[in-house]
């Protein structure tokens, strides 16, 4: 077993503790939640029957360590529960959405990056320039104006006014019918199973959101790329390197560039959790039908299995991207040591 | 419910999804416009397709209503601005042809359409009807609850005589029972189907019924994705009315309100249901909009009798005359619904919602205030939803600011939406809060069985009258052309007025914008319903 993969397995072991802690926690603190999720899916003219009856349906009658015994065997058989508010199991309503906010999410920060990351080794080579001050622009601008602002700006010009975007409908306008799911990723499905027709119409629903988290997310990568750039820049290998009499060209981008992706990509990671969490308000306004948006709407009527779900996903998700990370940071920087010590 | 592409294209009869004019559609994406296409929007999401299922949502009601018949449904009429509402007084045939009811009241003689069939094709018998009311009478929660508000309680009081007959044995007599009746609880499914997906631990189907249409209503649900939409399609073979004036409805759920006006203004949603009034007052010029004030529901300030100061009579009217209704009114619904205070002192008639008889006067408040044992005025929390602060909230403000003038000092309490109904309606256990409960059945005897007699579930104020308490048992279930009705629902009024539980503020109003759709009728369940919605 190559040194590596060792190291990958041991990661992955590690991730045991913490997912058995999430699984904890996540039961506790939904239970700690104010409300009472029987009395509200009881509805409106329930009385205090029904809403007994209700209790025992869901099983919040029985003693806390009864009901967790109880949810912790019904995830070992793969069984997430129920959502009460969308009447769904929550592994069907997870694997709509997750889907949905990843395509979202990725999109956007591919988009970020393709502008953050020139930007910002452009500021840096050249600091206290026009371009410079640009950068510093558009960051603070994207940085200070919030999500559902831009949201909503962006489809008052390019679609109440111009005409030019799709309606905010989510992630397809209703003439169309999702491509056969295989992966969950409009995208990708469409484009693989040849659909150019459904493919253009789910790119278009995604641009103006996709727009609006990117210029969120714009600011601390490229102001990431600026301060390690400028870093790297004034390292002794550059100087080094430059008094070897290499070009410019070949400076900046193998030596100081490479060195610079680190906490670039470490910020990546961080935004990238940060963003398919928080991105619930874009999701509201462009009816995307994500999993920020599921969470908040579960946590306010005590929908405790789908709460739940959500924990759990996003702890095995910022494991895997953790790994991921870990693992990028040893194809950067071969000194970075991934070994079981 | 599973479907390709392909089937839909299929099923888009006449050719209305036809892949031949998607490439039109990607340059005009708004052609929703094919003649017989309504897009909806709302904000809600529907959680489920059976009503009777534990857990099912307001907005989910709506399924029951237009996918399903019930025995009869009440009639149409015209509203003031020209919109329709259904008419509680009429009561019309739906599954049923003609009913007689007996003598004395107590049985119930039902003679269904024979023409009547599912949506697979088979006859809607009496033993369909007998199943779907057993199932509603044993279910438990809200439809076994509503059931029960019109003396349906048990299996043993239906009885299915031949194909065609349907009797309903009543413990007593009600005028309740014929329009609880045409609510949409007591629906009529396809027991065939029904029992064929029934399992030993799921008897009456609620995992099938939840995800599959089964009834004779006037559309069928041909795709349902939770959280992003639902899509309907008429039933040709529908008997219970006209048939609907569009082939399929496309209802979208989009959370953001922006996003819903602004689809709505333009033109590419055809439907905004249950609007803000906000939108409903700018709106009303750009695109259609209809503000139908909800009968029999009023939002109030309740007062809580279990908090001292309260217990005081003449705090509670101190407190009646120091809102500032107008500025509330204006401020909280922008006018949408029908003003609550102002009204006449001599009660003469049983309408209800009636205004009631105090207006905003500083001087009688501290004239009232100053009698009471509480002259310095006290200090109480300010209890609000947090899902409601819509209206809540601006309503909480000014009543603080002019309550303060009195020397009553108020905190507002923003209490989470799950909690809400705990708190105000379980646990009645806020002294100052605001609520808003609305009746189905349309009599005022209804409203005060619900919200002013003694440990009912909407009366948050835990007010108790002795003469209350026998007035609405006397006057639930009596006829309203019966002599002794009236003069007793108005010692009712006259007792509500004058200890104050539940302070009348204005009566809400339901907003619903179109923009290219008409036939869009009000019904008291606040859903929407659209048996009757055409193009144009």
């Amino acid at each position: 077993m190559s040194p590596r993969l060792r190291g990958i397995l041991f990661r992955i072991a590690q991730a045991i503790p913490v997912v058995i802690g999430v699984v904890i926690i996540g039961f506790v603190l939904t239970r700690a939640l104010p409300g009472d999720p029987a009395v509200y899916f009881a509805g409106a003219a329930a009385d205090a029957t029904s809403i007994a009856e209700i209790r025992k349906t869901l099983g919040l009658d029985l003693p806390l360590p009864q009901q967790f015994l109880i949810y912790v065997g019904d995830l070992l058989r793969g069984d997430f529960g129920q959502s009460i508010s969308t009447g769904q199991p929550v592994i069907a309503d997870l694997a709509s959405r997750l889907p949905a906010s990843l395509e979202l999410t990725l999109v956007a920060l591919l988009l970020s990056c393709a502008i953050a990351i020139p930007l910002g080794v452009m500021a840096a080579t050249r600091p206290g320039s026009l371009i410079d001050h640009a950068c510093r622009v558009l960051v603070t601008a994207g940085v200070s104006l919030p999500t559902f602002f831009t949201g909503v700006v962006l489809i008052y010009i390019f679609y109440y006014l111009l005409g030019i975007a799709p309606s905010p409908l989510g992630r397809l306008d209703f003439i169309y019918i999702e491509p056969d799911r295989i992966t969950g990723f409009y995208l990708i499905d469409s484009a693989l199973a040849g659909d150019g027709e459904t493919f253009l119409a789910a790119l278009r629903q995604l641009v103006l959101p996709a727009i609006t988290l990117a210029l969120f997310t714009l600011a601390p990568i490229a102001r990431m790329t600026r301060a390690a750039m400028l870093g790297a820049l004034s390292a002794d290998f550059v100087r080094t390197a430059r008094a070897a009499g290499l070009t410019g060209r070949t400076v900046r981008y193998t030596y100081a560039f490479r060195n610079a992706l680190l906490p670039v990509v470490t910020t990546l990671g961080m935004v990238f959790s940060f963003t398919l969490g928080a991105n619930v308000l874009v999701e509201k306004v462009f009816a995307w039908p994500g999993i920020g948006s599921y969470a908040v709407e579960a946590l306010v009527v005590s929908d405790y299995a789908a709460v739940q779900g959500f924990v759990l996903a996003m702890a095995f998700l910022f494991v895997a991207l953790n790994l991921l990370i870990d693992v990028t940071y040893t194809l950067i920087d071969p000194r970075i040591g991934f070994e079981a010590s | 419910m599973t479907l390709t592409r392909r089937e839909l294209l299929k099923i888009g009869g006449g050719g209305v999804l036809g892949a031949g004019i998607l490439p039109f559609l990607r340059v005009l994406p708004a052609a929703a416009a094919t003649d017989d296409v309504i897009v909806g929007v709302h904000g809600q999401t529907i959680n489920s397709l059976d009503i009777h299922r534990t857990g099912t949502n307001r907005p989910s009601y709506q399924v029951a209503v237009n996918c399903y018949d019930r025995l009869v449904s009440f009639g149409t009429m015209t509203t003031p601005d020209g919109g329709l509402s259904y008419d509680y007084s009429k009561i019309e045939p739906e599954l049923a042809e003609s009913w007689t009811i007996s003598d004395d009241g107590l049985t119930m003689t039902f003679k269904l359409n024979p023409k009547a069939i599912f949506q697979d094709g088979s006859k809607v018998t009496a033993a369909d009807v007998k199943w779907s009311f057993d199932r509603a009478v044993s279910a438990g929660g809200f439809p076994t609850v509503q059931m029960k508000a019109g003396g349906l309680v048990r299996p043993d009081q239906f009885t299915a005589v031949d194909d065609e007959t349907f009797v309903i044995t009543l413990d007593r007599s009600s005028k309740l029972t014929l329009p609880d009746l045409a609510v949409p609880v007591p629906y009529i499914l396809n027991s065939r189907i029904a029992m064929a997906n029934a399992t030993a631990e799921d008897p009456w189907a609620m995992e099938y019924v939840h995800k599959n249409t089964i009834g004779s209503g006037a559309y069928k649900v041909v795709r349902w994705d939770p959280g992003q939409q639902l899509v309907y399609e008429r039933n040709d073979a529908w008997t219970g009315g006209p048939l609907p004036g569009i082939k399929r409805l496309v209802l979208r759920e989009v959370p953001s309100q922006a996003t819903r006006r602004a689809l709505i203004t333009r033109g590419d949603a055809q439907l905004s249901f249950n609007i803000p009034n906000k939108d409903a007052k700018e709106l009303s010029g750009d695109v259609k909009v209809f503000s139908t004030p909800i009968e029999n529901s009023i939002y109030v300030v309740g007062v809580n009798h279990k908090f001292e100061p309260f217990q005081d009579p003449d705090v509670r009217k101190a407190l009646a005359y120091a809102i500032p209704y107008e500025e509330i009114f204006q401020a909280a619904a922008y006018g949408r619904g029908n003003p609550m205070w102002g009204g006449s002192a001599d009660i003469d008639s049983i309408d209800w919602p009636r205004k009631s008889p105090y207006s905003t006067n500083m001087d009688k408040a501290r004239e009232h205030l100053e009698k009471s044992a509480f002259a310095k005025g006290f200090e109480v929390p300010f209890s609000i939803s947090l899902s409601q602060t819509d209206w809540m909230e601006p309503t909480a403000l000014l009543i603080q600011e002019s309550l303060a003038k009195l020397g009553i000092k108020s905190e507002i309490d923003k209490i989470p939406g799950a909690n809400w109904r705990t708190a105000s309606l379980v646990e009645k256990r806020l002294p100052l809060h605001l609520e808003g409960f609305g009746g189905w059945l349309n009599y005022p005897c209804y409203y005060f069985f619900w919200a002013y007699k003694d440990g009912h579930l909407f009366n948050s104020s835990n007010y108790r009258n002795e003469e209350i308490e026998t007035l609405v048992d006397e006057t639930l279930h009596l006829a309203v052309d019966h002599p002794d009705y009236a003069p007793k629902v108005k010692r009712m009024f006259e007792i509500a007025f004058e200890d104050l539980p539940r302070i009348p503020l204005w009566q809400p109003a339901l907003n619903v914008a179109t923009n290219g759709a008409t036939g869009y009728e009000y019904w008291f369940h606040r859903q929407l319903d659209a048996r009757k919605l055409a193009k144009g």
